[in-house]
């Protein structure tokens, strides 16, 4: 009897103790994102969830997507899905040209907001 | 719920970098103030210093992979700090500019036995105006030094926090980035961006 595959389970429980694939097979060899560069602490989120080519997308790029319903950090997500930074910046910006996703960019260097500094100072303190 | 909400509800992120000699207590100190997640990254080897362009043909394209500590500190639904622990050994070196972009600052985790180990640190940081301060993890036995001569061995500016810790303890490390924090804050309030008083250490 076969069961039913939740499609919000973690890829990582149906994956195994090692990928079958090397890494880079999932993005066919791209070691290069196109657009602009992803910091680690950019945050991603979904425009939307239903994918009109769901065939031309990996089963990685749909589990990223359902990921990023809530703004996700792409340290967080490479955490999440066990899967090399590098990695998860061409599947994000490939779900960004589809016009899928949005990435928000962390604030400019240098850091310079006085109350957001001290809002970290506070926090940190509390800990 | 239109998508401008989504934005509007996106956490602000901020990133402090621990860096320091291999062995020193990097991931101690991450360990110390949460939980520390897997987080790797795979990088080709084609940075400059390898002297050899290996992106002519897949057969020649070598990538490395690199564990790196990684840990988030939810200090509310707002604000999110993220640690990153940069590996140390010179070969992952092409990973700290893309680490660094934006940093808060970093902590340069130290051990007064082996100073040397986190020169290369210090001069990164000073190069690229980075605020930074230099914790000295205390190991049981270490032999005391007095923070002038931590300063001077290590060519510190007058102004530089030098703070003593214990990694393993998690009030200890979250000092060192409570210093960091205010040394980020005077820096940003003087609007004097710091710079490194001589070349390099080496």
């Amino acid at each position: 009897m076969t069961q039913a595959v939740d499609p919000s389970d973690d890829l990582r429980t149906h994956r195994g103790p090692s990928p079958v694939v090397r890494p880079y097979a999932l993005v066919r060899g791209r070691t290069k994102p196109t657009g602009d560069s992803l910091d680690v602490i950019s945050m991603a989120y979904a425009l939307r969830m239903s994918v009109p080519d769901p065939a031309d997308l990996e089963p990685e790029h749909l589990a990223l997507l359902r990921r990023c319903a809530v703004p996700m950090s792409v340290a967080d997500l490479a955490s999440t899905l066990d899967l090399p930074l590098g990695v998860i910046r061409i599947l994000l910006a490939d779900l960004r040209d589809r016009k899928l996703i949005r990435i928000h960019r962390p604030r400019a260097e240098p850091l310079t907001d006085i109350r957001l500094l001290r809002e970290v100072a506070d926090g940190l303190r509390r800990l | 719920m239109g998508y401008d909400d989504f934005e509007d509800s996106a956490p602000v992120a901020v990133k402090i970098l621990i860096a320091g000699g291999f062995g020193v207590g990097k991931t101690t100190l991450v360990g110390a103030l949460t939980e520390i997640l897997p987080l790797r990254t795979e990088e080709e080897l084609s940075g400059p210093g390898t002297g050899i362009d290996l992106t002519t043909g897949v057969e020649t394209k070598r990538t490395t992979t690199v564990a790196m500590d990684f840990g988030r500190i939810t200090i509310s639904a707002g604000l999110v700090v993220y640690l990153f622990g940069m590996p140390g050994q010179e070969r992952f070196w092409f990973m700290w500019d893309d680490l660094s972009h934006g940093a808060l600052g970093a902590v340069v985790l130290a051990d007064v036995r082996r100073l040397a180990d986190c020169f290369q640190s210090i001069d990164y940081f000073e190069r690229r105006n980075t605020p930074f301060v230099v914790a000295l993890n205390c190991f049981a036995g270490s032999r005391w030094h007095d923070d002038a001569e931590v300063r001077r061995a290590l060519d510190l500016d007058p102004h530089r926090p030098i703070v003593r810790c214990d990694a393993r303890e998690r009030e200890s490390s979250r000092d060192v980035l409570v210093t960091l924090v205010d040394h980020t804050i005077a820096a940003a309030e003087s609007g004097a961006r710091i710079k490194s008083p001589s070349g390099s250490r080496f």
